[in-house]
């Protein structure tokens, strides 16, 4: 499986997800700039954590008229997994590709330290290797994780089981019932705040977010069944 | 030529966690009459003379850029600036 990173003026996850595809999940994966018009030969889309931009305006609302976007939207209506992280996350918030807003953290602080998760759903591409409802330990680094969305959207979240992951136990940022990570309505696109390309190894604290590559590599095989 | 400021705030439904920060810092400099603070951002736009719909323009440039109306919402001044 192909994996693209998207790098945008800014972006500083690019290294650690390339390097958690590469290394840690033994996956090919390239960067991409984000002037890219075409995204045809990648399976897979991540788009890391940073201040695209300077997070100018709001976290987000530049990176997400870049060149790049157009094509990460036609990778999303084609079905390809789409992981946006941290500030991926907020692009493909400002992008449309997922429902809702962020807000500053409630306690106006940056925020960066391991947090407990509770895994919500592990029906999707993205959690298969996970046991539903299993606390997991991943890293967040973030100023602006404050989730938001209005209440019919929320239903329809909780609804369709697009909520796959919580913060467990106490709120770091005052997200909306507490949410840490949301799909769209098909479930091939993922927005998380925090980090899991930084836990893919247990000497550096936590491998818990390598099940969610491995999810998607194992998930992809399976529909793209490869004869020899 | 105009001259038109864009004010940004956060819905009033939406907590601003900036602007009550802000409120209770006044608050502990005496100035307690003050109820509500909502912190937000102003801009500056100068635009050229132009054939199409100057109301138009500033809307959508609001809705798909300046503003991000699922928590923010926005209101504008337009200004004609005479230039010789």
């Amino acid at each position: 499986m192909k994996f693209a990173v998207i790098v945008f003026p800014g972006s500083n996850c690019d290294v650690d997800m390339y390097h958690a595809i590469k290394d840690a999940l033994g996956e090919e994966v390239e960067y991409v700039w984000h002037s890219t018009d075409n995204l045809d030969q990648y399976d897979g889309i991540l788009l890391p954590g940073g201040f695209s931009y300077g997070d100018y305006l709001r976290s987000g609302a530049i990176a997400r008229f870049s060149n790049v976007m157009a094509e990460v939207v036609k990778a999303a209506q084609a079905g390809k997994p789409v992981l946006g992280v941290c500030n991926g996350f907020q692009i493909l918030l400002e992008a449309g590709l997922l429902p809702g807003a962020m807000r500053r953290n409630d306690g106006l602080k940056f925020i960066c330290r391991n947090v407990g998760l509770k895994v919500k759903n592990n029906q999707s591409m993205f959690t298969t290797g996970y046991e539903l409802g299993e606390t997991i330990t991943i890293p967040v680094a973030h100023g602006e994780g404050n989730y938001y969305c209005d209440n019919e959207t929320l239903a329809e979240l909780k609804r369709d089981n697009r909520i796959l992951f919580t913060y467990d136990g106490e709120n770091p940022n005052g997200s909306l019932e507490q949410i840490a990570g949301i799909t769209n309505e098909q479930g091939n696109v993922l927005g998380m705040m925090p980090h899991p390309e930084r836990a893919v190894d247990s000497l550096l604290g936590s491998k818990d977010g390598l099940k969610i590559f491995q999810s998607i590599v194992k998930n992809w095989r399976e529909s793209h069944v490869i004869t020899a | 030529m105009y001259k038109v400021k864009v004010y940004i705030t956060l819905r009033e439904s939406v907590l601003d966690p900036q602007g009550a920060a802000v409120q209770q810092s006044l608050h502990s400099l005496t100035y307690n009459e003050v109820s509500d603070v909502r912190v937000g951002k102003y801009i500056e736009l100068t635009i050229e003379d132009t054939d199409r719909d100057l109301d138009q323009l500033v809307k959508e440039m609001c809705e798909k850029l300046l503003a991000n109306t699922v928590i923010e919402s926005y209101r504008y001044d337009v200004e004609e600036v005479i230039t010789q």
